[in-house]
């Protein structure tokens, strides 16, 4: 499988902003870093069908004042590496990547991992320092910064090495300003999170006071990758059509319709542009500016386009999201649910749940919620998350679950498009589609789990109830047999036996 | 004098004869692989019927069966059979305990009562199943009254076995508790019995030496005569013959511990040998306090709402009983034993008491 690169967009406007992208603070920038670069490798590994093997190191270089300190942070993978030619652009030009097409993972704006680099880069100005190899007989390696005004690489340094034992896989290391020991709980829940949405995956991870932290993979089965897909007519807006229109070698509209979208065929392109009132033969680059607007919004209210397929997405499945759990959790009890694939505004999406009780479940008095979307977990502002809602407008009693237990619920939403609310991809937004989904799966699993439930209970009354009989019988026995004056006390075993409704397991 | 054939050791006997009995129930239940089980009669109101006959309150013919196979009686059941056992080793051993001393003794044995209440109520089970009073198996309540006359008894607890003694020699009376309970009467010249309600009264007979000036034996109830007190009377009625007068304060209480001497209570339906029938209530009487012009309270509400209850109550169908009951809401007062002495304090014992006894002889 080849990727596409290609440039989208000059910017530093990400300098400016970098708020947005999650390098808020020294606490937050170290979260981020680890994060984007955690997630290139595991979509770099995933794309080729390889288990991910990931290793990160961070190192305390230097303090710098007020609890921040410089530190050196290395990612290394088995993932597809980077062609060398690709790899000054791909770590040292903003919005430059592979992830700019319709197709389910993790990064959503292609800036993830330069993003890093760049940060690391202002507050260290130190050169990132690259290695990568696709596998053939040459590993590359860079020494690279970035030119922001301009938004390009420059090269420092560029090393080409003898690959004998045909290594493949991506080293990214550059120096970062930050604070690993207010971040550590954020970025310890992170790692561990990952490794339940990617239980096929080895984490390792050495934090600045030397402490190993490995995540072990539970399996090596991986979901079947994600498909490229093309748009959907129902997701697409004036800017994006634009862009299509720019890049079509289609010489008239039918052709246009059919070649570019999602599921249009000749007779439904043809029935669209004739509730559009463009004729089938226009050329497509000829179109005025306020005809692409009309035909955006007639593409929104024309109903007999097909729901978009769902091929394209590679959700988790039940028993990959129950091993995730289970390798982190050993809870007593598990159910999962895949949904079936829906859509919102064009995109299709597919929920999954999951509910655990017990094990090493914290009981901190409400449920534990994980959410995961693209197979990346979410932790930061939960309580905005269209889940959490969900979840507090369920009435638990009625699935027999009370606050002080044990229990965890993980969502899985994955979708061409995730409906994050902000840049940032923390929480998901209450698309009424996605959320009625979320509902149903959580009541699903919820249900599941009330009958476990039932069955605990039912099984602590038999137990309280043989123990009863247990306490009282010999002491019936050995009263009677003192009150009739025998010698020998009945054995009364049989008796507590034939009362037993349940096998002990 | 007479002589009195001894009855006590004979009841101890049947008493442990009968736990012996429940024993081998039991235990031939469980040894035949059964859940073992018993039936008694039930005690719920719907059970209890007053019996003219008899002239007390008895148990139909209801029965709740309780079964260690059920998980609800499981806990019940063995404290029954536990209290069995506790009460046989007691009786054998000629040692009493009050209804407390047995509701902790049962800690010792990893099955405690949740209060006194079900330990109570666990006793009364057993004596409904061997028909027994639990004096009888030498439990007792922490309540005690007083019996002073010419009366000699003779001790069957350890220690005093064959021992002796006339109820004339303490000027305070004798307690009637567990020993005295367990005494076989000897021998008494005695022709009768007076129960009086109150301490102040019973002390004022002897120092007035009614028992001698009317031959009588003095039992002193204090109050709501309590159940060995009852068993004593019952005893010197059927035992030595005597006629028993009761004396208590003029209002419908003092009635009802007439009453409850007579014919018994309904918590006792279970029991007998606990009612004298033909004892007979002798005053203070509502006709009294018109007669003898005594000092009286006016009756409360609570006094009234109790005669209105026992005019309905079928113990009370007696003519003397109507009679009075009708003559209280009338005049709607009361008056205590201690009112006569309004007329000087051997008034009672000079005046009342014989025209009292000469009245109903």
């Amino acid at each position: 499988m080849s990727q596409i690169f290609e440039h989208i967009s000059p910017a530093d406007f990400f300098y400016r902003n970098r708020d947005i992208a999650g390098f808020s603070n020294p606490s937050r920038a170290i979260y981020s870093a680890i994060r984007e670069l955690v997630e290139n490798s595991l979509d770099a590994a995933e794309s080729i069908g390889v288990p991910p093997d990931i290793f990160i190191r961070l190192t305390r270089i230097k303090e710098s004042g007020r609890g921040v300190s410089v530190y050196e942070l290395r990612v290394q993978d088995n993932g597809t590496g980077v062609p060398s030619q690709h790899i000054p652009s791909a770590f040292g030009q903003v919005l430059f990547g592979s992830k700019y097409r319709l197709k389910q993972s993790r990064g959503t704006f292609g800036l993830g991992g330069t993003m890093a680099i760049l940060y690391g880069q202002i507050t260290t100005h130190h050169p990132a320092h690259i290695i990568s190899s696709t596998g053939d007989s040459r590993i590359y390696e860079y020494r690279l910064s970035i030119d922001i005004r301009r938004n390009r690489p420059i090269i420092l340094q560029r090393k080409s090495l003898d690959n004998d034992h045909k290594w493949r896989g991506t080293i990214v290391e550059f120096r970062l300003e930050g604070d690993y020991f207010r971040a550590m709980p954020k970025v310890l829940e992170y790692l561990k999170q990952t490794a339940v949405v990617n239980p096929y995956a080895n984490i390792t991870f050495i934090d600045p006071r030397g402490r190993l932290y490995m995540f072990t993979r539970a399996t090596t089965s991986m979901p079947p990758p994600p498909k490229e897909t093309k748009p959907h007519p129902y997701g697409v807006d004036v800017e994006m059509m634009q862009r299509l229109i720019q890049s079509t070698d289609a010489r008239d509209m039918l052709t246009f319709m059919v070649e570019t979208f999602h599921r249009v065929g000749k007779s439904i392109a043809k029935n669209f542009l004739k509730f559009a009132g463009i004729s089938p033969k226009r050329d497509p680059k000829k179109l005025r500016p306020d005809e692409v607007v009309h035909l955006v919004q007639k593409m929104k209210t024309f109903d007999e386009f097909l729901p978009p397929d769902a091929s394209c997405l590679s959700p988790l499945g039940e028993e990959l999201l129950k091993a995730g759990i289970i390798k982190e959790y050993q809870p007593e009890f598990i159910a999962a649910i895949q949904r079936k694939p829906s859509t919102y505004s064009g995109h299709p999406f597919i929920v999954e749940a999951a509910i655990a009780y017990g094990g090493n479940i914290p009981r901190k008095g409400d449920i534990v919620l994980f959410r995961f979307a693209n197979r990346i977990p979410l932790l930061y502002d939960e309580a905005s998350d269209v889940s959490w809602k969900i979840i507090k407008s369920i009435n638990w009693r009625r699935y027999k679950a009370t606050p002080d237990m044990p229990i965890a619920i993980a969502v899985h939403v994955c979708s061409t498009k995730i409906p994050y609310k902000t840049v940032g991809k923390e929480f998901i937004a209450d698309r009424p589609e996605v959320s009625r989904e979320i509902l149903f799966a959580i009541r699903y699993v919820a249900r599941k789990l009330q009958k476990f439930l039932t069955r605990v209970e039912y099984k602590q009354k038999e137990l309280r109830r043989l123990n009863i009989f247990a306490k009282y019988l010999p002491k019936i026995a050995r009263f009677s047999t003192d009150l009739a004056e025998k010698k020998r006390t009945p054995n009364v075993d049989k008796l507590i036996r034939s009362v037993k409704r349940i096998e002990e397991d | 004098m007479r002589k009195i054939k001894p009855s006590m050791k004979e009841r101890r006997k049947r008493v442990l004869q009968a736990l012996k009995g429940l024993g081998e129930k039991i235990y031939t239940q469980i040894e035949k692989g059964k859940f073992p089980w018993i039936e008694m009669p039930s005690r719920s109101t719907d059970n209890i019927y007053y019996d003219p006959e008899l002239r007390q309150y008895i148990l139909g013919d209801k029965k709740i069966r309780r079964s260690a196979g059920n998980i609800r009686h499981i806990a019940s059941f063995t404290k029954l059979v536990w209290t069995a056992f506790f009460v046989r080793e007691l009786t054998r051993e000629r040692k009493t305990s009050t209804l407390r001393d047995l509701y902790y003794s049962a800690q010792a044995y990893e099955m405690s009562f949740k209060d006194q209440a079900e330990s109570d109520n666990i006793i009364t089970d057993l004596e409904t199943v061997i028909g027994h009073a639990r004096e009888d198996f030498n439990v007792f309540p922490e309540e005690r009254s007083a019996v002073f006359g010419d009366l000699t008894i003779e001790y069957n607890v350890p220690g005093y076995e064959g021992k002796r003694l006339n109820l004339t020699s303490h000027p305070d009376g004798v307690m009637i508790g567990p020993a005295l309970t367990s005494a076989d009467f000897v021998r008494t010249s005695a022709d009768k019995v007076i129960a009086i309600e109150k301490g102040g009264l019973f002390t004022r007979f002897i120092e007035e030496q009614v028992y001698r000036k009317f031959n009588a034996i003095l039992v002193l109830t204090a109050g709501q005569a309590p159940r060995a007190t009852r068993a004593f009377i019952h005893r010197l009625n059927t035992e030595l013959e005597l006629p028993v007068y009761i004396f208590t304060d003029g209002d419908p209480w003092g009635m009802h511990i007439a009453m409850v001497i007579i014919s018994g209570s309904a918590n006792a339906a279970h029991l007998r040998d606990l009612t004298t029938p033909d004892a007979v209530w002798s005053g203070v009487w509502a006709t009294d306090i018109v007669n003898y012009k005594l000092p009286s309270d006016k009756l409360t509400d609570v006094d009234i709402k109790r005669l209105h209850e026992l005019a309905r109550d079928p113990r009370y169908k007696g003519e003397l009983w109507q009679r009075e009951i009708k003559t209280f809401m009338k005049i709607k007062k009361k008056a205590e034993q201690e009112a006569f002495s309004r007329y000087g304090l051997t008034y009672i014992v000079d005046e009342y008491l014989p025209a009292k006894l000469e009245g109903e002889a």
